[in-house]
């Protein structure tokens, strides 16, 4: 398929004040702004999207050389410093129920999330489906990414046990079993354009900051055990959720190649969530049993945030069917 | 210092993991070849991709889940 879809982004519509200035440094090489208090949720969760992103796939338009410029540096600490503070404060600490490894799974179930898979399994329609697709894509065009940024930083045990699910992930070897690139062929193959953060402008707050929840635990080495204990709860929620969002895409008719996305994490994410809790975060909490509070905070904040973003999907959709049958009735 | 990396792992109430290549039956007798580095065998017979799991167990009540 030659050289696939495309690997560049530009520059994404700034959100607010910060992110004007900070985007207009970024295009130009202007000063760096700090974050003024009061600065608005989504404007300084883009910023910091943005920022990670010089780690990860760089922009079209911003010179290479800024990922590591230390003014842009002292900005993402500070919108870091505020993320993490919000995260906590959602937190009411770890459940005081025992050992991780034999009482995850239980607590997982006891987390009462809404589903977004319960609602394409049987309600949506294909706007709604596309447009998950659309904000999903943010997450899904990377997957594992900002959890290979841990591996260097662990034991030889949960080292060895991280790459054997990671290597998984990657495709063992075969490009074309790349799970991010899976669901690139999906998007392709739904008629949307595959190429990473190509629907940036469109992704709300809740996917922001679950990317860069999932960012700050990669790229911080104390974050090593929220890492790992997001991943665990993240792999733990995957397998039956993506089997009624396959058959919720059968049901709507979309095309095989995005079937085959979610039927490969039914199977590949029934082994990753067993690997994840007993092999991966079981000897990582062996050697490092200090981390066990952090790998409950990745793991809550993974359910946590999913869930807020599963309230605004629906509550945005479940609104406008109201909207809509009021105008039928009118 | 060596570790211990056994080739296959009970989970309780879950499936049985198995590293390496294996062929499976599934309950009609037609084996199954693995696919991946690890693969999860399921244990309780409900999951609809036997004979590999696909997380049923989760749903199952306690006294029905694999031991």
């Amino acid at each position: 398929m030659g050289r696939g879809y495309k690997q560049v982004m530009k520059i994404p519509r700034p959100r607010g004040a910060l992110t004007e200035v900070l985007f207009e440094s970024l295009l130009t090489g202007s000063d760096v702004p700090s974050a003024p208090a009061g600065t608005d949720d989504a404007d300084a969760a883009l910023a910091l999207w943005v920022l990670y992103e010089l780690h990860h796939h760089g922009f079209d338009d911003v010179d290479d050389e800024r990922e590591w410029d230390p003014d842009l540096l002292r900005l993402r600490a500070q919108l870091e410093r505020d993320l993490e503070a919000r995260l906590r404060e959602r937190w009411a600490g770890p459940p005081s129920t025992g050992l991780f490894t034999e009482t995850f799974f239980d607590w997982v179930a006891e987390q009462d999330g809404v589903s977004l898979a319960a609602h394409v399994h049987r309600d949506a329609d294909r706007d709604q489906v596309l447009e998950l697709l659309r904000v999903r894509s943010i997450y899904h065009l990377q997957e594992s990414d900002p959890t290979a940024w841990v591996v260097p930083r662990l034991g030889v045990r949960s080292k060895a046990a991280l790459m054997e699910l990671q290597y998984d992930e990657y495709g063992n070897g075969d490009p074309n079993r790349l799970h991010h690139h899976l669901y690139a062929l999906g998007m392709e193959a739904s008629g949307l354009d595959a190429s990473y953060g190509a629907y940036i402008d469109e992704a709300p707050l809740e996917v922001l900051e679950q990317n860069n929840a999932m960012s700050l635990f990669g790229l911080h080495r104390r974050f090593r055990g929220a890492a790992l204990g997001h991943l665990a709860a993240f792999e733990a929620t995957s397998s039956l959720p993506s089997r009624r969002m396959m058959q919720g895409l059968e049901r709507l008719e979309f095309p095989a190649e995005l079937v085959d996305y979610y039927a490969e994490h039914v199977e590949a994410d029934a082994v990753h969530e067993q690997l994840a809790v007993r092999t991966i975060c079981g000897s990582l909490l062996e050697e490092e049993p200090e981390l066990e509070e952090s790998v409950w905070f990745g793991a809550f904040t993974c359910l946590d945030l999913e869930d807020r973003f599963g309230r605004l999907m629906l509550d945005r959709w479940l609104s406008a069917g109201s909207a809509a049958e009021r105008k039928d009735v009118a | 210092m060596s570790f211990d990396h056994p080739d296959a792992i009970l989970c309780p109430g879950g499936p049985m993991l198995i590293r390496g290549n294996h062929a499976v039956e599934d309950p009609d007798g037609v084996p199954h070849g693995t696919t991946r580095p690890v693969s999860a065998v399921c244990r309780c017979l409900k999951s609809s991709k036997l004979p590999w799991c696909d997380g049923t167990h989760k749903v199952l009540p306690a006294d029905l889940r694999p031991a």
